[in-house]
């Protein structure tokens, strides 16, 4: 699948739900099926600032594409981090450069989350966009 | 009836201010304060309702849901009568202050004069000059930690904090320990969020130039034994510069009572405006201290050679000083008085004891601090089983409940407590039992979620 097509298999599955109640159940849920990270990557250099709650990040470059594992102290985090791994993990570096993610506002999450909460949720995007950036350059320089 | 009274006494104010100013300050402003305290000061039972219908955002509709406002430790909201004095000041008297020869400026400066004689009559101040106009307690505090330490911190003395300081009682008093080669001391707490006491005297003892602490913590609640701590410090002519933040909403401070050398609060925890807030001293602290920063007001007579300073209080207010702001902090002791502290503290007891019973029915809620209704004042600080506390408050939020998570600015708490924040929900005067039911239900509905 996708970048793209993910993001809308998430839409489509959030658009049953007519309450909030069932959309934070959903995304609880989403957090029990996160990639968990290593414990060994659990490390203060893998956590994400800018979050009330702690993230952990870990990036993996296999075969040419970036496959990430996470961890996170809160449930409803757990889930979010869940849904943007689910999206742009096993891509190639450079299409998740290019990615545009637009799930989050689609799934009328936006509104609902509080600004620390899509401060945080931001601060992972940027974080995942710097390791591709960074695996784009080094994968650059090899070809060269 | 009581509403009435209340708008009324503030409209009355502002009208009064308007016509003869000079009345306002000594007669109408204390008359009416006095008469606040002589006829209600005692045993009068508050009406919520009423007192709800003065604060218009209390209406206010969250996701469908009824505001429940619980983030008081962090701002109150504003009555009418604040709203009304500021906008009115605005509309009628708006002048630069203490400058002016013409008749606005004249105006301008007795309204804020007259809060000035409001705040200093709200706290037992024996004059009003000891009352500093700065932006708020972290202001306050940042002034005296800066003036006190540069006239009387040396390397090698010590200032002494406690360990559920907020973080602007803490990092002013570093920055300048830093400066001036000085340490930070600590007083330490328990388990039940008091502070431990038994090794104050040896503390005191060992180069301490300052003591400063918050009477209420406004990460726990816990009422801290302000004065019997002062007295200890006085045993050894140190000075005490008490956090009154979380107290001056909740219960009565009277600063010569308390023997306390500076006082900090912040008008809009307690009820008033933002940008503006207090620091009392002591005329014979203040008038030792350096100025804090320079400007217009601040001085006498200025030659490039030099320059002589102004009197208290002006000798602190460099600058425009914060007029709407002054005005409206006023109102808002004005507004606070007339319901009575002593009522107020009453009405909160009551909500906060039933405020815990209901909490404490829920499985896994587990109150951090001090558990008795009495020894705390307007927070309740919590965690329920193993839910982080940010997803609680955000399952609350989608209630249309409004608390704080995190560490409060108090970091170093949540380390003793080994514990990544907490839930914070925090009373004020216009909140109601059916309000903590609301709490209560939406926890159970995060836990259901959650759990
Ligand atoms: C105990 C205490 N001290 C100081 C402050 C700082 O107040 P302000 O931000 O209004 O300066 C607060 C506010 O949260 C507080 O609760």
């Amino acid at each position: 699948m996708t970048i793209q097509e993910s993001q809308d298999e998430i839409i489509g599955d959030f658009e049953v739900f007519g309450d909030w109640m069932d959309k934070y159940e959903h995304i609880i849920q989403l957090g029990k099926e996160l990639p968990i990270i290593d414990s060994q990557y659990k490390t203060e250099d893998n956590l994400i600032k800018g979050c009330q709650s702690k993230v952990w990040l870990h990036a993996e470059y296999r075969d040419g594409k970036l496959y990430f594992t996470a961890d996170s102290d809160a449930a409803i985090t757990k889930g979010l981090v869940s849904m943007v791994i689910q999206v742009l993990s096993g891509h190639t570096p450079e299409q998740i450069t290019n990615s545009e993610i637009y799930f989050i506002d689609a799934i009328g999450l936006r509104n609902h989350l509080s600004s620390t909460r899509s401060n945080g949720l931001l601060s992972m995007l940027k974080q995942i966009k710097l390791y591709a950036l960074a695996y784009q350059a080094k994968s650059l320089q090899s070809k060269s | 009836m009581h509403d009435t009274a209340i708008i009324g006494e503030g409209r009355g104010a502002n009208g009064e201010g308007r016509s003869a100013g000079g009345d306002h300050r000594s007669g109408e402003g204390r008359s009416t304060s006095g008469e606040g305290r002589s006829a209600n000061g005692e045993g009068r039972r508050l009406d919520i309702e009423e007192i709800r219908r003065d604060f218009p955002i209390l209406g206010t509709t969250v996701y469908g849901y009824p505001l429940v406002y619980l983030d008081n430790a962090a701002t109150t909201q504003k009555p009418l009568a604040v709203l009304t004095a500021m906008d009115e000041y605005y509309k009628t008297i708006n002048a630069n202050v203490h400058r002016g020869v013409h008749y606005l400026s004249q105006r301008a400066t007795d309204a804020c004069e007259a809060s000035r004689v409001t705040v200093a009559d709200f706290i037992n101040a024996r004059h009003a000059y000891e009352v500093i106009f700065t932006r708020g307690t972290t202001e306050s505090i940042n002034l005296i930690a800066a003036c006190f330490g540069k006239k009387f911190l040396q390397e090698g003395d010590s200032i002494l904090v406690s360990g559920m300081e907020h973080h602007s009682n803490i990092v002013p008093w570093q920055m300048i320990c830093e400066e001036k080669k000085a340490t930070l001391k600590v007083i330490p707490i328990d388990e039940n969020g008091e502070l431990i006491l038994g090794g104050l005297d040896a503390m005191l003892k060992s180069g301490v130039k300052l003591v400063a602490f918050n009477y209420v913590s406004n990460a726990l609640g816990t009422i801290n034994p302000a004065k019997e701590i002062i007295a200890a410090a006085h045993r050894y002519g140190i000075p005490v510069l008490l956090d009154a933040a979380q107290a001056i909403q909740h219960m009565e401070v009277d600063v010569q009572d308390l023997d306390v050398d500076f006082l900090a609060f912040s008008s809009h925890k307690l009820y008033g405006p933002t940008g503006i807030g207090i620091l009392y001293g002591k005329e014979e602290w203040l008038n030792q201290l350096p100025p804090y920063q320079g400007g217009g007001e601040m001085i006498k007579t200025v030659t490039f050679e030099k320059t002589t300073y102004n009197d208290l209080p002006f000798k602190f207010e460099a600058g425009t000083p914060d007029m709407a702001g002054m005005i409206g902090l006023g109102a808002a002791v004005r507004y606070v008085q007339e319901l009575g502290l002593a009522n107020i503290q009453h009405a909160e007891n009551e909500l906060m004891t039933y405020a815990l019973d209901v909490l404490r029915e829920i499985k896994g809620f587990r109150l951090i601090g001090n558990g008795d209704a009495e020894h705390r004042a307007g927070v309740i600080s919590f965690l329920v089983g193993n839910i982080h506390p940010f997803d609680m408050g955000e399952i609350l939020d989608q209630q249309g409940i409004a608390v704080r998570t995190g560490h409060h600015c108090a970091q170093p708490i949540m380390d003793r407590y080994c514990i990544p924040g907490t839930v914070r929900a925090s009373l004020a005067v216009y909140n109601t039992p059916a309000e903590m039911d609301r709490l209560a239900a939406g926890i159970r509905k995060a836990v259901t979620l959650l759990g």
